[in-house]
Formats: structure tokens, C-alpha cells, sequence
């Protein structure tokens, strides 16, 4: 058998079977990057401190192909998908689990670059990794990594964020600029390379989140929602048709920076139904919008943030867009994968 | 964004439209033939500004969309060939046959396809997989027609031997003569295809104003590209004139690329094609020429095309020749949606059902 090439090690179906191999495993990659004491007791599942208040609690599975790209890569995603779900119901994250299925073959040096990823972005967001579990599967059984995370969350007494919570007059304050991470995995799996820097924005919200709770007065941030599959359309959708509401959205208040509404152009794509993994839409009371935007805007992840539209009253469901010449168009939720057009 | 943002601006589509409102001196009809005008239209919110007295009809410009059911068919067969890799642009993944089943269905019962944005990746595809036929799915109008011509050639000249085209190509102005020579389409001027025209060159729709007295305007693609072409046929229209004019010259001109044309021609040789909802239009595609029959799909996995039915309740025919929108067919908006498409028109981007679907 080999398992060397070129001097790069490789994942072997040993390294699954829970004997030897996989302890190597655990004690020279995970624990290396991932060190911390609940972790490190190697025991069937992590006990911790209870905490006031209610708990959330959200899963999400990764298997985004290339596993590497500009601005991040699927350890990047899992951390912070998950830390983000977490967020948008107004919870403080307080732990993760990681579960991997690896391919067969898979190069020793690529893993741990993803879970040195993992490690950085679970560190730097406080959030950490308190258990997990590795598979490996024969080769073509997966696609090189996939990557479950499932977090839990503490909400503080008195923060109720929902869709439901959305109230007529609220406005829609968009985080960031849209589109960024979609379109950099869709350029780089098309081979098309472009001049400026076309990066995903993969990013945790919870600290942003956190102030957001913090400084505005009780009650007044409503309705949170990451926009990752399906786009800031989809997500609007969503929250109108929880919210019984329409939304109305300017498109030239809409942050898109320029590299990616140009690979739209060329693609034929709408970077209203493009994936992004670090930004969020907020729904403010009216009389805390300003403030709301302040704060985000005081952010690294919110620095670009905008108020985009506002919910209104009409037919629940309803987003309507108006469009840069003045006219207007509704924005249905997104069907089926986005594909590049022929012309 | 350069080129784009002028032509989307407030400041400029507003007196544009107080123009046209001057220029609509009576109510008349015009046909937009490209899809991509079908959906730029949409998507830019022009069709809730526009003056009172202009309707708009959307043509068969939308090449996925005119691709009859029984090439899907065939497509679908060769799909099912052992060692072959079908290339295609993305529109036509999810355009079901005559069964109902698409290649996204073929795809996932184990058929190698792959979406390529350019048909010179399907000559990677052919060096990365030496031991399958790469078949591209050669759909388009003249837009596409000349990419697809130089991948032909590139793959002679440095001596690929397992890629085939399919062609399916086709020509702008025979479906156009074939739709006029419709008496029951009453339209009073084109809104010519400001893309096809770039290789075709205005002057190609001299014919039809001279013999159908058609106003006849090649318009771009931006908001304020189609306020300007709308306004020249207003003009005309009122004055009851028929001629061509260019508004896109920024793109076009009077006799197009004559290198793309030569390019064309020295790969395909017109041919009777089959259109969606139209039916067979004499020398309205192009097939390759036997010089090049080794790229050919048809003569070289031997592929014969079988008549089949277009789906039962099915109306794009009728949308595609402008005599209905898609909100009288009983299949829209209930069975047929983009996500689950039954007519070529709900799937592709470009189509009149997806535009109405979408956006309105």
C-alpha cells in the first residue's frame, strides 16, 4: 500500500477504525490545534457548567467544494456557520462539536490545515470545540472532507430574536456587502479569475450580535437572519412570510462590491441569490435604526453594513425591490441551484 | 461599474422616459426577439415605468428555450452512452425531454455532466479524460455560433480526437419571416437583438422592413439602451415608417464581424432545424460541414432524431410566437415553476415564462 507520495502523508482507512491510527490522529492533529481541557479528557461527551437563561441549540454540515478558496475554507465555514446560526436568535455561542467524514486518500496536510482553521476561528470567536468525532470513508465515498458542526447557545432572559418578531415599520439593515462568498466558489469552480479581490466573507456575527443586544434598548432588535443559501432574497422571503408583512428593498442601498456584481455580469448571476457566510439582516424598530447601523458600522464584520428597505404592510410574503431606474420588481425566493446563463 | 451604471441611472432613464412619453403618438405593439431584452425589462423594473399605449411581446430569442424536445431527447440518449461526458452551458441542465426527465435527472441516475462557461473548456475536459467522447451541446444563436466554431478548430489543430459538437445551432432572421408570415400576429415593429447583431450586423433586418414594412431598431441591453430603442420605433411607428435603425452602436454596426462571420462559415453549413413551438424552419440552423464530420455528434455517435411530443398542456409555442403570455397557460405558475420546469420557457434565465414568473 502506499501511503506516501511525494512526501505527503495520506489519510488511510485505519485512521477511522478507533485503534492506533486513530489516536495519532487525535493527539497529533485535533488536540495539537484544538487543546482545551474538556476536549483533552477524551471521554464519550463533554460536560459543562449550566448557564441562566434558555439554551439554543443548532446543527449544519459542510461539504462545500474546493475545500480551499479566497477569504477562507470549509473549517472556516463549519466554525462559523454554525457560531452564526447561533447568533441570529439572539444566543451568546458557548461550545461546538466537530464531526468529520474524511476520503480515503485525503492528504494529512490539508486536514490539518483545515483544523488548524477550525482552531484559529473557534479561538478567536471564544467559542471552543468541546467534542467531536472522525470517520474515514473509502475513496469516492465522499468528496475529500465533510465537516458536521452543532453548537450550543446561551439567550439571556429577555431576548426573544425571531422571524415572527418582525413588526410593520421595522427597518432592514443588511451587515455587509452581498454576494462575496458565493460567487468567489462559483468563479473558482468555473476556473474564472478576475482582477481584484473576489474573497469569501467568511466571518462570525455574534460579537456583533452581542453589541447589537447590549446597546439597543430591550425589545427593539427584532428579527435576525443570515442570508447563506439562497441569498439575502431568500432569507427576505422568509422572514416576510413569518412576519405576515412585505418587504420593500431598495437595490441601490444594497452593498455589492464591484468584483462581485462584474463576475454576475459575466455569469449571469444575482447577487441577491448568492450565498454569503458572514453577514446578517437585521430588523430594527424604526426609532433604532440609526442607532443599530451606528453600531454595526463600529464593527470589522459590520463595517459596511446599510439600511436596505423596511417591511411594510401588503401581502404577507411579498418583496417587492426598487429598481435602480425607479421602477419595481418582486423578489421571489431562490429555485433550484443558480446556473450560469448561455449569453 | 463601467459601461453598466450609466445605462441603469435614474438621472438618465428619467428624461428617457418623458421622451418616450412624447414620442407615442398612437398604441402599438413591438416584439422583443432576444430574451435577454425579455428579462433586462424585468429586472430592471422598465415594464412598470413604461408609457401607457406600448406593449411589449416577447419573441423566440431565447436559443434554450426554442431547443425542441426532440433534441433534449436525443441529448438525453447520448447522455446514457457509455464513456461519454456531456459539456453544456448551465440553461440546459434542468430543460426536461419529452419524458419529463432533464439531464440534472441523468445526472444524478450516475451521467457525467459538467457545466462549462466557456466551449473551450470542453477541450480540457477532452485532455482530462482521454478515455471518454466529450460531447458539447452546441446551442445558440450567431452570439454563440462563433466560439463554438473556434473550439472546432482548435480541437483540429492540436489534434483532440474524443470531442464532438451537437449542434444545435440556429440563425436570427428565418424564424422571424416564418413568424410574420403569420397573419395573426399583429406587430407593428422589432425591437432587433442588440448581442446577435453584433456578428449579424444591422443590416440584416433590412428584408424584413422592407417587405413586412417593419419598424426595425437594434437595441442594447441596459435600461436606458432600450428607452432609446423604444423611442426611435415610437417615432417611426407614428410616422408610419419602416427602416432599420442602430441604437446600440457602441456594439454594432452596419454589416457585423465579418471574421466571425467567415469563422462561422467555414465550420457550418445551413441546414432545416427544428424549432420548439415553431416547427421546422427551412435554413434557420446551422449543421457541420462534412470537412469537419469528425466533430460532429450526429454522424459520429450516430444519433437520429425522433419526433416527440411537447408537453401535454404546454403553451411555450404559443408564448414563443407572441400570440400568448404565459399567465394563459394553464401549466403556469401551478405545475410549472422554475424549480420544477415542464416548458423550456420557465427554464431558462432568458425565458418569457421565468421573466413572468420571477418578476412580476
Amino acid at each position: 500500500m502506499v501511503i506516501m507520495t511525494n512526501g505527503n502523508k495520506k489519510i488511510l482507512l485505519d485512521h477511522g477504525s478507533g485503534g492506533i491510527a486513530s489516536q495519532e490522529l487525535i493527539a497529533d492533529i485535533f488536540l495539537k490545534h484544538l487543546d482545551n481541557p474538556i476536549l483533552a479528557s477524551l471521554e464519550d461527551s463533554a460536560v459543562m457548567d449550566n448557564h441562566p437563561g434558555k439554551l439554543a441549540f443548532s446543527t449544519d454540515s459542510y461539504v462545500v467544494d474546493p475545500i480551499f478558496f479566497p477569504g477562507g475554507n470549509i473549517g472556516t465555514l463549519a466554525v462559523h456557520g454554525t457560531i452564526n446560526d447561533l447568533a441570529m436568535r439572539g444566543a451568546r455561542p458557548l461550545c461546538l462539536s466537530l464531526g468529520l467524514i474524511l476520503e480515503e486518500g485525503l492528504d494529512i496536510t490539508d486536514l490539518e490545515r483545515v483544523i488548524r482553521s477550525v482552531a484559529e476561528c473557534s479561538k478567536s470567536a471564544a467559542v471552543p470545540v468541546v467534542t467531536g468525532d472522525t470517520k474515514v470513508v473509502p475513496k469516492g465515498k465522499c468528496d475529500k472532507i465533510f465537516i458536521n458542526t452543532s453548537g450550543i447557545g446561551i439567550v439571556a432572559e429577555g431576548v426573544d430574536v425571531s422571524s415572527t418578531m418582525a413588526r410593520e415599520g421595522d427597518v432592514i439593515i443588511l451587515s455587509g456587502s452581498m454576494g462575496d462568498h458565493g460567487i468567489t466558489i462559483m468563479t473558482r469552480r468555473a476556473g474564472i479569475s478576475l482582477d481584484g479581490n473576489l474573497e469569501s466573507d467568511s466571518a462570525s456575527l455574534h460579537e456583533l450580535v452581542g453589541l447589537l443586544l447590549e446597546q439597543l434598548p430591550s425589545g427593539s432588535l427584532h428579527t435576525l437572519r443570515d442570508p447563506t443559501r439562497g441569498g439575502v432574497a431568500t432569507s427576505l422571503n422568509e422572514i416576510a412570510a413569518a412576519a405576515g408583512l412585505s418587504a420593500e428593498i431598495d437595490d441601490q442601498l444594497i452593498p455589492v462590491h464591484s468584483e462581485v456584481r462584474a463576475a454576475c455580469e459575466i455569469m449571469g448571476l444575482d447577487p441577491l441569490y448568492l450565498a454569503n457566510e458572514g453577514k446578517c439582516l437585521a430588523l430594527v424598530a424604526a426609532d433604532q435604526a440609526e442607532n443599530a447601523l451606528r453600531i454595526m458600522q463600529s464593527t470589522t464584520v459590520g463595517r459596511e453594513a446599510a439600511i436596505i428597505g423596511s417591511l411594510k404592510d401588503g401581502k404577507a410574503g411579498r418583496v417587492v425591490l426598487r429598481t435602480a431606474i425607479g421602477g419595481s420588481r418582486i423578489i421571489t425566493p431562490l429555485h433550484g441551484e443558480p446556473l450560469p446563463r448561455i449569453c | 461599474m463601467k459601461y453598466l451604471d450609466e445605462f441603469r441611472d435614474k438621472a438618465l432613464a428619467t428624461p428617457l422616459l418623458e421622451e418616450l412619453g412624447r414620442s407615442v403618438t398612437k398604441p402599438f405593439r413591438v416584439m422583443e426577439v432576444c430574451g435577454t431584452h425579455t428579462m433586462s425589462i424585468f429586472r430592471s423594473g422598465l415594464r412598470t415605468l413604461l408609457p401607457d399605449g406600448i406593449e411589449l411581446i416577447s419573441g423566440p430569442g431565447c436559443p434554450v428555450c426554442v431547443t425542441s424536445a426532440s433534441h433534449i431527447d436525443a441529448i438525453l440518449a447520448m447522455a446514457e452512452l457509455p464513456n461519454t461526458r456531456i459539456a453544456l452551458f448551465g440553461d440546459l441542465f434542468r430543460v426536461p425531454g419529452s419524458s419529463g426527465l432533464s439531464l440534472a435527472n441523468a445526472s444524478s441516475q450516475g451521467a457525467k455532466v459538467d457545466i462549462v462557461y466557456s466551449p473551450m473548456d470542453s477541450l480540457d475536459l477532452a485532455r482530462k479524460y482521454p478515455d471518454e467522447m466529450i460531447i458539447f451541446l452546441g446551442v445558440g444563436f450567431e452570439t454563440t455560433t462563433p466560439g463554438i466554431a473556434a473550439t472546432i478548430m482548435a480541437a483540429k489543430n492540436s489534434g483532440i480526437d474524443n470531442f464532438v459538437v451537437f449542434s444545435t445551432h440556429k440563425v436570427m432572421p428565418p424564424p422571424l419571416i416564418a413568424l410574420l408570415d403569420d397573419p395573426d400576429l399583429k406587430i407593428d415593429g422589432l425591437l432587433c437583438p442588440g448581442h446577435v447583431s453584433t456578428i449579424i450586423g444591422a443590416g440584416a433586418y433590412q428584408p424584413l422592413a422592407d417587405k413586412y414594412g417593419l419598424a426595425c431598431v437594434v437595441g442594447g441591453f441596459e435600461p436606458a439602451d432600450i428607452l432609446q430603442a423604444l423611442i426611435l420605433l415610437a417615432r417611426q411607428i407614428g410616422k408610419n415608417e419602416a427602416y432599420v435603425e442602430n441604437a446600440y452602436t457602441r456594439a454594432v454596426s452596419w454589416d457585423g464581424n465579418p471574421r466571425a462571420q467567415r469563422m462561422v462559415a467555414n465550420i457550418f453549413e445551413p441546414t432545416d432545424m427544428e424549432w420548439r413551438g415553431l416547427g421546422v424552419i427551412p435554413e434557420s440552423g446551422l449543421a457541420i460541414r462534412e470537412e469537419y464530420s469528425h466533430y460532429d455528434a450526429e454522424r459520429r455517435l450516430d444519433i437520429q432524431l425522433i419526433p416527440a411530443e411537447e408537453p401535454k398542456g404546454c403553451r411555450c409555442g404559443e408564448i414563443l410566437k407572441g400570440k400568448e403570455v404565459p399567465s394563459e397557460c394553464p401549466l403556469f405558475g401551478t405545475r410549472c415553476t422554475p424549480g420544477n420546469p415542464i416548458g423550456p420557457c420557465m427554464v431558462s434565465s432568458e425565458g418569457t415564462c421565468a421573466a413572468f414568473y420571477k418578476y412580476t
